[in-house]
Order: C-alpha cells, then sequence, then structure tokens
C-alpha cells in the first residue's frame, strides 16, 4: 500500500532537510554567509534548484533561503487514520529532499568529504552535459538508469551493467545497500567506469542522486530550451524525452531512498526493484506503474522498461559479444588484451575503396590468412581491413566518411577497442571476447552489417576481405598509401569558390529550433563533425533529412560571405527569424549555434581582435566569462555580434573570419588547443603571410585579463593591434 | 436507550415521537394525498383566471382558460423552478460579492483576502490587470465585475470561457449562452407570465439558459469569491453527525447557505474570552456546528463538524442541547420555530431577507459582522442556564469521521504535488479502466424518498463497489458523510481498481466538494479533465454523470439543469417536475440530447439508478474506445519528441 511508501518518504525527507540544514550551518561557520557555492563548471549552478524555482545560488546565503523553501514544502505525515491525500504531500515531500540534497552536495564540495574520490565522480561539468546530454535528445541514448543499492552479488552487477548498456542506456550510480554499492561491485570486478562506458558513479551517499536527476534537469533547460523556473514544463520534458527510471537493488529501502523515489516520480522517473516493498501501480505522474516491486533479478531490466514505456531497437549483430554505444568508450588494458593490432612499426591499415557493382560480392568476408586461433597472443599484429563497396550512389568522396564511421562500428563491440586511423591504426581484442569466440571474421561481419544499416542508402553492396599476414599488409599498404595521398590532394583542393552547392545541417533543431548550420567546404559544422562531404553523403543517404543542398545563387557579398541562396535559405529554414547570414564575419550577421560548437570566439574590444575558447577550457577567459557562460551568451539560435561559435577546423581555414581580417584578429586561445591545432594554423598563417603567429598568440600562462592580452600583444607586436578597427 | 442497528437520525426520531415533538415525517404524512395536479405539474395559477387544471387522464379539460396546454403549464412551471433555484444561489452570489468589494475597501473589519492565487485566476479570467497592483485593488475591481455580472446590458457571462471550447459552441448555436444573470431569472418571470411565451421548446431553452447563469455564473462567482475571501478548501478532517453536538458544551448550529455570518462566527468562536464566559456558564467551551450547506461550507475549509443535512434540522433542536441555531437563508423550515419553542434553543435569524415568525431577529452586516458574531455567541451562552438537563439525549456513537475538502485545485494538487499538478493521473485511470467513470451526487434529501431513506449511501456504495469515483456537494454529502463514507479507510468498500487509485493517492472514494454552489466545482472539474485530453473534446464525451435522489427544492432543478445543459447526463429520482406533460417530458428526457449532448432521467425506483449511471457511462467508455484492450505503447524517440507538445505552456487559469 503506498500510504506506507508515502510515510517513508515524507519521514526521510524530514531527515534529510535536517542533514542539509546541518551541513550548511558547517558550511557557514566554517566559510562564512558570503562563500561562494558552486557546481564545477556549469553555468546551471545548482541545477535542480535552478530549473525548479529560477533562483540561482551562489552563495551560502542563497542556500539558506532554498532550506527555508525546502522545509516549508514539508508536510506533515499521514496520521493513523482518516488522513487527508497524501500523494501530492509526497512528490512535494521529494522536491524538498532534491532542493536539500543538493546544497548537501554543494556543501561537500565546499567542506568534504569531497564527493569526488576514488571511483566517485561527482557533479558532470557542461563539457560532458554537453556531450552526453544530447544523446538522450537525439535518440543515441534513450535514457539513464539511476541504480541505487547494490546486486545479489557482484556477478550479477556486471550482468546488469551489460544488459543496461547493451541496451544503450546510461547507468547512473548512486547509493547503497548495507554499506555495498552497485559502482563498488563493479568496481571489483573491474568493469571500467566512467562517461565513455556510460557506467557513472556519481556518489556513495543516497543525495549523489541530484547529480543524475540534476543532470536531466540542465537537459531540459539546455536542449528543451525551457527557462529556468517553469519547474512543470522541465518535469513535462524529463517525462516526455529523457526515459529514465530508479532501480533499487538490494534487500530493503532506506527512509531516505524512498524521499529520493518520490523526487524522482516528479520527473515521470518510476522506481523499479527486486525489494519487497509495497507498489504503487495507477499510472499519471509517470508514463506507467510508479512503483513496482518484487521483479525477480533476471527480469529486472526487461521490466524497467517496459514500465518506463522504453521502445528500443538494437540492431542485432550476429557476434558473439554485446554490441552497443556503451561499449564505445570501454579501453583495454594491456593484460587484458588477447592481441594488439597495428601499432608502431606494425604495418597495418583500414580502407574503404569505391569499386564498381560487379565487382562486389555482397557479404562476402574473408579471412586470408589465420584467425584468432592461429594467431599468438600479444602485441605486433599485423591485419589489412579491406571494404569494398559499390552501390550506384556511392562515389569516391565518401570513401573517407565511410573510413571514419569505422571507428564507431567497431569500437560499439565489447571487447574489441579501435583506435586511429587509416594506417596509424592500433586496436585491441580482449582476452575476454576471444574467451567468447569473438574472431577477426566478426570485424567484418561488424562492419557488412553496420554499412548497410546506416549507409543502406547509398551502398548496396559490400565485401570484407581481412589479411592478417604481415607480407600481404605490406603488400596492400603501398596502393593504399597511394590512395590515401590521391584524397588528400583532392580535398585540399576544394574551396568555398569551387563549389556551386553548399549544404544545411539542421540537426540540432530539436533544441534550437531557428539554428541552422551552413557547412562549405572551408567551414564545417560548428560540432565539427560534419564537414562539407559530410552533408553531401548525409544528403545522399537521407534526401529528407537534415543536410540539404543550399544553392549559393547570386553573391550578395562576397567579403562577407552572403549569398542569395543562403541568405534565403536561412530566413525560411529559421522559421523567419533570421534574415542573413554571413560565412565569413563574427561582427556582421554571424552565423548562429546550437550549441554544439567545438569553440567560442568572442571579440575583445581593447585588444582589436577576438579570443578563441574551446570547450576544454574550463577556466576563466579574458573576456570575463567561462565557457560554459559564454556558451549561454552564444547559443540557442542568437544572432550575437562579436560572439560566434564553431569548429576547431574553421580556424586553419583561409575562409576564418576573412571579413572582419582574418586569423590576424586572433590574440588569446588556451595553450592547449594552441598546441592542438599548432601545425596546421602554422601552416595557415604561412599562407597568409602572418609571421611566427603562433607564438604572438597570447595564452592563459601569459594573459589571464583583457589588460594582460593587450600588454602581449605590445610585447610581440600583434599583428592586430595594425589593423582596422573592429567596429 | 438507542438501537445499534439504527441510524442517528432514526433514533432521535424516535426520541422525538417519545417528547410528542412534530416532525417533517409527520406533516407529511397529514399532506396525503398530495395533489395530483400539483405533483404533474398540470395545476396553472400563474393569473386569476386560473388555477386552472388539466386532466391528465384526457377526459377532463385539455386547455387552461387562455388555452395553455399542458406542455405549455409544464415547461412554465419548469422554467419557473429553474428560474427561482437560479435565484437562490445567484443572490448568495451577490451577497459574497459585496462582501468581496466592503473587505477590498476595508469596511467589512475581520475578513480579509485569504486566497491570492485564486483572486489572480478570478482577475486573469475576467480580464483584469494584475501587474503591479494592490491585491485591495484587484479585489476591489473583482468584486465589482462579480456584481456587473449580474446585470450588465450587454454581452454573456464571463466564466462561461472556462467551458471546453466545443462546449461554448453549442451554447452559441443554440442560443443559450447566459447574459447577466439577472436579466435571464427577469426574462424567465416575464416569459412565464399570462400571454407569453408559449412554446415549450423555447420555455425549455429559456430553462437552459437560466440554468447556465445558475451554474456558469451565480454558483461560480459565489464558490470563487468565497474561496477568495474564506479560503479555497483544501483536505481536512472533520466529524459527522448528531453525535457532533456535546453534553458538556455550549453547542451553537449554524443553518442555512450563506457562510458570511458563519466565517464570522468561527473567528470569534476563537476568542479566548468566548470560553472563559462559556466557563462562567458552567460548560467546558462552545462547540460550533453547522447543518444544510452552511455545514459544508464550514466543514470543506476550516473542519468544522457537521450536524446533518436537510431532514435532520429539527433532530439537531430536539438533543435538546442546542443553545441557538442560527440561521441565514435557504432549506430552512419554518417548522424549527415550533421545534425551539418545546426546548430552550434559541432560533436566531439573521437577514433580512429571510426572518421566521417567532424567531428572535439579529440583523447581520458585513461591517459589524465580528460585533453581531460575537453577540449571537454570547446569547447562546447565556442561554446555556436554561438547558433542561434531563431532556438531553444525544445519540452516542453517532460521530462518523470526514476528509473533506475537495475542491478542484485540491483534486489537481493532490493528483501531482506542487509541480506536477494535474488531472491527469484521473484521466489516466479512467482511460484505462481502474477508474470506469465518475458521479456527481448532489442535492437534498426528502421525506418522499422514504423515513431516513439512505439512497445516497446506497447509490455511493454501489457506485464504489464497481470502481465508479464519487465526488458530492450539499445534502447529498451531508448524507453519505453521515454513513461514515468519506474517509479514505472507505477504498476498502470499492472495486479492486478505485481502492488502487484510492490507496495511491490516499483519497476516500466519495469526495466531499463542497455545498450546493459548490457543484460549480464540478463544473470546472470536467472542463479540466476535457482539456487534459484523451476523453474527447467535450464534456459529453466524457465518462461522468450526475444524479439527485431525493431532489426538494428549486435550485435542485437548476442544478439538474445546468449540469445538463453543460453535457452531463443526470439523474433525478423520486418524480419528473413535468411528469403531466408527454411532449415535455420527452423533451427532457430525450431530445434534449440532440440540443445539447446530454438529458435527464426521472427514475422513482431508487434502486434502479445506480445501474443507469453505470450503463450510460460505459455507453460513453465505449464511444471513447476506451473500453477497448490496448496493448502497452513503447515510446521511440520519434513518438517521444512528438509527446513533447504536452511541455508547452499552457494558461494557467481555471
Amino acid at each position: 500500500m503506498s500510504k506506507i511508501i508515502c510515510t517513508a518518504a515524507i519521514r526521510g525527507a524530514n531527515q534529510i532537510v535536517d542533514k542539509a540544514d546541518k551541513k550548511l550551518a558547517d558550511a557557514i561557520a566554517q566559510k562564512g554567509r558570503d562563500c561562494k557555492v558552486e557546481f564545477p563548471n556549469t553555468a546551471y549552478y545548482l541545477p535542480i534548484i535552478y530549473s525548479m524555482t529560477g533562483v540561482a545560488v551562489k552563495t551560502l546565503e542563497d542556500c539558506e533561503y532554498i532550506m527555508g523553501m525546502a522545509r516549508s514544502m514539508l508536510p506533515p505525515l499521514p496520521a493513523e487514520k482518516h488522513w487527508v491525500p497524501y500523494l501530492g504531500h509526497t512528490l512535494d515531500a521529494g522536491m524538498a529532499t532534491l532542493f536539500s540534497e543538493e546544497i548537501y552536495e554543494a556543501c561537500k564540495y565546499l567542506i568534504g568529504p569531497h564527493p569526488v574520490d576514488g571511483i566517485w565522480l561527482g557533479a558532470a561539468d557542461d563539457v560532458i552535459m554537453r556531450e552526453r546530454g544530447i544523446e538522450f535528445v537525439d535518440g543515441t541514448a534513450p535514457g539513464f538508469a539511476a541504480i541505487v543499492g547494490c546486486a545479489p552479488d557482484a556477478d550479477t552487477a556486471v550482468k546488469i551493467a551489460r544488459e543496461l548498456q547493451q541496451k544503450n542506456l546510461y547507468v547512473f550510480m548512486q547509493s547503497d545497500n548495507l554499506g555495498v554499492s552497485f559502482a563498488e561491485q563493479l568496481a571489483e570486478k573491474g568493469v571500467q567506469m566512467g562517461w565513455d562506458t556510460r557506467l557513472v558513479p556519481f556518489g556513495k551517499e543516497t543525495s549523489a542522486a541530484v547529480y543524475a536527476l540534476g543532470f536531466a534537469n540542465r537537459a531540459a533547460l539546455s536542449f528543451g530550451n525551457v527557462p529556468p523556473g517553469e519547474a512543470r514544463r522541465n518535469l513535462l520534458y524529463n517525462k516526455n524525452r529523457i526515459f529514465a527510471f530508479v532501480l533499487a537493488l538490494g534487500t530493503g529501502v532506506t527512509d531516505e531512498q524512498y524521499a529520493n523515489a518520490a523526487g524522482a516520480i516528479n520527473y515521470g522517473f518510476p522506481t523499479i526493484t527486486n525489494i519487497d516493498i509495497p507498489e504503487i501501480l495507477p499510472t499519471g505522474v509517470c508514463t506507467y506503474e510508479h512503483v513496482v516491486s518484487r521483479v525477480p533479478i533476471d527480469k529486472i531490466v526487461d521490466k524497467c522498461i517496459e514500465v518506463r514505456g522504453l521502445k528500443i531497437s538494437i540492431h542485432k549483430l550476429d557476434i558473439p559479444v554485446a554490441y552497443g554505444p556503451a561499449f564505445e568508450g570501454e579501453r583495454i588494458r594491456k593484460e587484458d588484451m588477447q592481441i594488439e593490432i597495428g601499432g608502431p612499426g606494425v604495418p597495418a591499415f583500414e580502407y574503404v575503396c569505391a569499386k564498381e557493382i560487379d565487382d562486389v560480392t555482397d557479404g562476402k568476408v574473408q579471412v586470408v590468412g589465420p584467425d584468432l586461433e592461429g594467431i599468438p597472443p600479444g602485441p605486433g599484429v599485423s591485419l589489412g581491413i579491406m571494404v569494398e563497396v559499390a552501390g550506384r550512389k556511392m562515389q569516391p568522396d565518401f570513401e573517407p566518411i565511410f573510413e571514419r564511421q569505422m571507428h564507431r562500428f567497431l569500437g560499439e563491440a565489447q571487447g574489441l577497442f579501435h583506435m586511429g586511423q587509416r594506417d596509424m591504426i592500433r586496436h585491441r581484442i580482449s582476452k575476454e571476447a576471444f574467451k567468447s569466440g569473438f574472431r577477426i571474421k566478426h570485424i567484418g561481419d561488424i562492419i557488412h552489417a553496420k554499412f548497410h544499416s546506416d549507409f543502406g542508402a547509398i551502398v548496396d553492396k559490400v565485401q570484407v576481405t581481412l589479411y592478417t599476414k604481415k607480407e600481404d599488409v605490406e603488400r596492400l599498404l603501398k596502393d593504399v598509401r597511394a590512395a590515401y595521398v590521391e584524397r588528400d590532394a583532392r580535398l585540399e583542393g576544394m574551396t568555398d569558390d569551387s563549389v556551386s552547392l553548399f549544404y544545411s545541417c539542421t540537426l540540432c533543431q530539436s533544441f534550437a529550433p531557428t539554428h541552422i548550420c551552413v557547412v562549405s567546404p572551408e567551414r564545417s559544422g560548428l560540432c565539427g563533425s560534419v564537414s562539407w562531404l559530410d552533408g553531401k553523403a548525409g544528403y545522399e543517404i537521407n534526401p529528407t533529412g537534415p543536410n540539404q543542398p543550399i544553392e549559393r545563387g547570386k553573391t550578395v557579398d562576397g567579403r562577407l560571405g552572403q549569398w542569395e541562396g543562403t541568405n534565403s535559405f536561412i530566413f525560411n529554414g529559421s522559421n523567419r527569424s533570421l534574415e542573413k547570414v554571413s560565412l565569413y564575419s563574427i561582427m556582421t550577421d554571424p552565423m548562429t549555434s546550437c550549441g554544439c560548437f567545438e569553440c567560442i570566439s568572442a571579440m575583445l574590444p581593447s585588444t582589436n581582435g577576438i579570443m578563441v575558447v574551446d570547450r576544454d577550457f574550463t577556466e576563466m577567459t579574458p573576456c570575463g566569462m567561462k565557457f560554459s557562460t559564454l556558451a549561454g551568451t552564444v547559443g540557442g539560435g542568437l544572432q550575437t555580434p562579436g560572439f560566434m561559435g564553431h569548429s576547431k577546423f574553421y580556424l586553419s581555414s583561409k575562409k576564418f573570419v576573412s571579413a572582419d581580417g582574418g586569423l590576424a584578429r586572433v590574440v588569446w586561445m588556451p595553450k592547449a588547443l594552441k598546441e592542438e591545432l599548432g601545425e596546421i594554423l602554422v601552416k595557415t598563417a604561412g599562407e597568409l603571410g602572418l609571421e611566427d603567429f603562433l607564438t604572438k598568440i597570447a595564452d592563459e600562462t601569459v594573459a589571464q585579463t583583457e589588460e594582460e592580452v593587450v600588454a602581449y600583444m605590445q610585447k610581440v607586436n600583434h599583428p592586430a593591434l595594425a589593423l582596422a578597427p573592429m567596429f | 436507550m438507542e438501537e445499534k442497528s439504527k441510524t442517528a437520525d432514526q433514533v432521535m426520531l424516535d426520541r422525538m415521537k417519545e417528547l410528542k415533538v412534530e416532525t417533517m415525517y409527520d406533516r407529511y404524512q397529514a399532506q396525503l394525498p398530495q395533489c395530483g395536479y400539483g405533483s404533474l405539474a398540470l395545476c396553472c395559477r400563474h393569473c386569476n383566471y386560473g388555477p386552472c387544471n388539466i386532466d391528465p387522464f384526457g377526459k377532463g379539460p385539455k386547455k387552461g382558460i387562455c388555452g395553455a396546454d399542458a406542455n405549455t403549464f409544464a415547461a412554465r412551471h419548469y422554467l419557473r423552478m429553474s428560474a427561482a433555484g437560479t435565484a437562490c444561489h445567484s443572490d448568495h452570489a451577490r451577497a459574497a460579492a459585496h462582501l468581496l468589494v466592503s473587505t477590498a475597501r476595508g469596511e467589512a473589519p475581520g475578513y480579509r483576502i485569504k486566497d491570492v492565487e485564486k483572486l489572480m485566476m478570478v482577475a486573469e479570467c475576467f480580464g483584469i490587470k494584475t501587474k503591479d497592483r494592490k491585491i485591495n485593488e484587484i479585489a476591489e475591481e473583482v468584486g465589482e465585475m462579480a456584481l456587473m455580472e449580474f446585470g450588465k446590458p450587454y454581452g454573456t457571462l464571463l466564466f462561461l470561457k472556462r467551458a471546453p471550447e466545443a462546449r461554448q459552441k453549442i451554447w452559441e448555436k443554440l442560443g443559450i449562452a447566459p447574459r447577466a444573470i439577472d436579466r435571464e431569472v427577469t426574462e424567465s418571470m416575464h416569459r412565464t407570465g399570462m400571454g407569453g411565451d408559449q412554446d415549450y421548446q423555447n420555455l425549455t431553452k429559456q430553462a437552459m439558459r437560466v440554468a447556465l447563469a445558475d451554474g456558469w455564473g451565480g454558483c461560480m462567482i459565489a464558490t470563487e469569491l468565497q474561496d477568495i475571501m474564506f479560503g479555497t478548501p483544501k483536505p481536512t478532517q472533520g466529524r459527522s453527525n448528531l453525535g457532533v453536538i456535546k453534553k458538556d458544551h455550549v453547542n451553537i448550529i449554524v443553518h442555512g447557505h450563506e457562510p458570511q455570518l458563519a466565517e464570522a462566527i468561527v473567528l470569534a468562536c476563537g476568542d479566548p474570552e468566548v470560553t472563559k464566559a462559556a466557563q462562567a456558564a458552567g460548560a467546558k467551551g462552545v462547540v460550533l456546528a453547522g447543518l444544510c450547506c452552511t455545514a459544508n461550507e464550514l466543514l470543506v475549509r476550516h473542519g468544522i463538524p457537521m450536524a446533518g443535512h436537510m431532514t435532520v434540522q429539527e433532530a439537531a433542536i430536539a438533543t435538546g442541547a442546542v443553545e441557538a441555531m442560527v440561521v441565514d437563508i435557504q432549506c430552512v423550515m419554518q417548522s424549527l420555530a415550533d421545534t425551539a419553542k418545546q426546548f430552550h434553543t434559541k432560533l436566531i435569524t439573521t437577514l433580512s431577507k429571510a426572518k421566521i415568525f417567532g424567531a428572535e431577529h439579529v440583523e447581520f452586516e458585513d461591517e459589524h459582522a465580528l460585533e453581531t458574531a460575537k453577540k449571537i455567541i454570547m446569547m447562546a451562552v447565556g442561554n446555556y442556564k436554561n438547558r433542561d438537563k434531563e431532556k438531553v439525549f444525544i445519540p452516542a456513537s453517532a460521530e462518523p469521521n470526514i476528509v473533506a475538502g475537495f475542491s478542484h485545485e485540491t483534486i489537481k494538487y493532490m493528483l501531482g504535488g506542487k509541480y506536477r499538478a494535474s488531472y491527469r493521473p484521473l484521466n489516466d485511470n479512467i482511460i484505462n479502466g481502474r477508474i470506469r467513470g465518475v458521479v456527481g451526487i448532489a442535492g437534498c434529501t426528502s421525506p418522499k424518498a422514504g423515513v431516513c431513506e439512505p439512497s445516497y449511501i446506497n447509490l455511493a456504495r454501489e457506485l464504489i463497489a464497481n470502481d465508479f469515483l464519487v465526488v458530492a456537494t450539499g445534502c447529498a454529502a451531508g448524507q453519505c458523510a453521515s454513513d461514515g463514507l468519506m474517509v479514505p479507510e472507505m477504498k476498502d468498500a470499492c472495486g479492486p481498481g478505485l481502492k488502487e487509485v484510492c490507496e495511491a493517492v490516499g483519497i476516500p472514494p466519495v469526495l466531499h466538494s463542497g455545498a450546493c454552489v459548490d457543484n460549480s466545482r464540478i463544473l470546472i472539474a470536467v472542463s479540466e479533465m476535457v482539456k487534459e485530453g484523451g476523453l474527447g473534446n467535450d464534456i459529453s464525451e466524457l465518462p461522468v454523470a450526475g444524479a439527485c435522489t431525493e431532489w426538494m427544492s428549486e435550485k435542485a432543478i437548476a442544478i439538474g439543469q445546468f449540469l445538463v445543459a453543460s453535457g452531463i447526463y443526470t439523474v433525478f429520482g423520486m418524480n419528473s417536475p413535468v411528469a403531466g406533460a408527454p411532449d415535455m417530458q420527452r423533451l427532457l428526457t430525450k431530445e434534449m440530447e440532440e440540443l445539447v449532448g446530454a438529458r435527464w432521467d426521472f427514475e422513482p425506483d431508487l434502486k434502479k439508478i445506480a445501474k443507469m449511471l453505470m450503463e450510460h457511462i460505459e455507453k460513453k467508455r465505449d464511444a471513447l474506445g476506451i473500453n477497448a484492450k490496448k496493448e502497452r505503447k513503447l515510446y521511440d524517440m520519434a513518438e517521444r519528441r512528438a509527446l513533447e507538445r504536452e511541455c508547452k505552456p499552457t494558461a494557467h487559469h481555471s
């Protein structure tokens, strides 16, 4: 009976509010009321509180205000007899719980114990949120399982985790059962955890549940365009878009866990458990049942999917290991590997080439040479992966695009670790996979199946030959390398003026409804993953999809990069909210951003130049904003002159803000980004006649404020100083 | 001594017989046989040509002196009843609006604006600017706008737009969207006079319009404005039945319908001086309890105990322990004056518009409410010494509990909390069949139904046992409360589906929604159910129904007619008010469905009513396609995107 659950949850909420109050008092005693409080590197403050109330908690004093609010939301315990309705009360108690726990966790960042500890990761920053949150919205990840407690034993924990991974679900772990947590069970079995494997241990305390739920709120704020404070919309967005659920494992449920489950029900996230507790079956707040209990462990994942109302389509591949995006981030350590393919000095390659239709036999997967049984374990294995494809729509231009997808296709197999590309590959196959029956032949099977499922519109036939003898690989490498060189030359010669069609990318309109990327050969999509060729292939694969050809048409302003065709496409595609867009300017009608940009450029007025910051740089920048804050200014399909999101590749383009003075305007960028792009930046700078330019760009080691950037520029005589004023 | 198997009112009836106190049952017997022409609506005395009778058997006269036929007789009578019922609720509403204005102006000490959220909602609905304005300023304008609803020369009622669009269109198309409330009442009186409207169909259209002016006008204004001033009901524990009268306390019963004075008495009772005075008089304190709809109003807002419903009013005095019965207006029987004389009870009338010969009168004015309230309490305290202890007889075991206060806002909140409040869980569980449908039971209690007949109790019990959720108002609620039906423990008397929902939410299966004006809450609730989606586009498509088994007051006819004209199938027990006019009867019970998507039924056999309601609802469920078994829908990403429409902001009023 749910009265028992509601009573426990309300009791738990009371305990949690008390606990948070005490923690806050400690924090204030140690740090003072004015002390700043935050989760690391996020623009969303304490995200549950921010999204539900609109209050940006910045100091401990703000926390006091929220605690007052949380306390006022605590309902009385249901009376023993003649109780008043308790469901609404319980949901409010759940929310009071989450507010309090967010404050509790935030205080831990200040006065300890620090949430990041051992296997525990604590709050996800905005970089992770952007990268991973989008997967919940675009469907790559259908949802997440918030696991509290622990499995009956560590092996079962691994089994459940694998099953969830195979269903592409994220696994968020928090709380324990009698001192043991699910994440610790996985760690005991050596399972690799972290965002890359979708197995995310947030914290051992129950309060770490706020990291999972706050993540969901941020997805709604960021991708759902739900303004902070619009609680109901945020929660309904979660009910409808983020298919998450609580999976409670163990032998009992504590009052605190009940309180958190009540909080989760507000989001439409039900609780499914193996434990013998009462159920709440009538539907309404969640899509289906609210609490389902006593589910046998071996059926529990399927039950979760059913209760949450999830439809999961998995392409069943006929291979002896699990397959899914969750395994893409899995690493295989040396001691766990059966063999290592490629690596320094070991000939190996991956090569996709277009063939005539009659030269390819679809489904023919051949291993030339010994398969795994015949290869001695260890590193130094040669492998040539030759993929021959044919199709009426296949073009040689698509070869590199397909080839780049091999990383994902092969990496998603459990026990196969894919690194590098072309002739620089270094793959590992685990002992475990070998034991399960995985063989080199299966690499061919995966490629065949995935090429058909993902590129079926272009590809009719796929044939894979796997060469495992070193001499074969060496022999073939000569031709393969020649093909790479030719391909590169062809791409390099491609400029905006050499084509008449650009491509749109509206993949992100599901959360940024007015944003459109215009992708040209010299300006790739701002996320860095859609080049002009990708756009072209995307259009062939799905002619009504997000990549549409844009006829450039008459030039409106060649310097700015405005054409009649691109302008009218933008106007119509942005719900008539934007009239013009410049491909080459940050100051005049700059291109909008969805939010997925690799870098942000921002004007630094007193330097007469711009700074560039990338997503990985989480410190303060000279414009006075961190990347996360800047992202809020630039994203969401707005045109903000002086600010622009773009790809890393665009920095090395000769068309990079060419209307405003080009690369010479860049006065500051993070050191790591400078190093990453060094080679190609030097090349472009050279071609633009900028001497020794890289060293003239300030970074955080020499300048952290705009004034310091100006001082550095004067010291090195930065070319931007001599350019015309920006505005 | 009372017998265990007898209910409190039966026990009291025996007691009154013993003391030779006359009751309504005695007078009912004395009236029998009741006038056949009157019962069939075939007697007209609207002019002095009459009284004219029409012979129901077709042998005698078929027409009145002016030529009016049976249908005109019945329709005119029916329209006048509807208009009179509307006048009752609406005059009550007018008093509430006047009080809101005086409260806002600071001219009614003791009263205040208690529910600002509701004020804002009504202001928005009225199109009143709220930004950067003081609460009192807004309240004053709301009050004044509400007063305009009674007499504005142009336009239709503002609250009509709270109905689903499809429903509004039906009203417009039929020409029955009500204009100013007084206009509809006046026009009804005008049209029913001699030589006026003599087309029964046209008269009935006006009956629908005046009734709609009641439901979406008078009742709704009363409900909303009282909520603003006295608080929107929230679930609260209370007690019911005559056992709430306490032997060792000064007992004051407030009786009637308009809660203004009663609210002031509630406030004044909290004054420690009152308790002190009671103790000085030798009592332990003061008990305030309600009767009839004043009881409902106080119960749902403050948990003030409820002594009983309409037919229990004489019995309350016969306990011999009531120091004062304070009455306002409506359903207060003149016989109370005689009953009071047989005991020490003071019967105190309070409104100049409702005096009773032989009662004491203390005039109630908004400006002096608290003083008047205190004066009345002190009169009661002073009367304690006159109590004849020998005569005190209170049915001991009769004090069942109630959890009451299910306003529309509460229902929304209890189904989702502060952040997810909505009707979704209700609609969902109707769609999935746990709840078959919702039946609103409203109305009076009557000696004609039988002596202490528990018709609402039986009906509610049968409905909940078959998984129908029941919402009750007025004396129907009072009767259900007396049986202990309104506690969450009654889940165990439900079918398995309703039981699960009651357990999940923590509600009783029979929800007490307030007084008879609070039937407006039912109108809002059904409109919200439509808006929530999944159950059709209009109220008439919903699996809901209304019932009144023991109708008595003209107000009941107005309520029944506004429910029907709003699209809710409604069954009244006992007799039809138009039984002698076959065409008119057919219009109400058949043809009305074509006009407004719902119709009346009149059923003398009380046992059949539950079945009729359930069959109707199942028919609606079939039409909605929700009785067909469906596979659980699992959502892929594209379907989830489509779901996102639900996240878009919606207007928050109503």
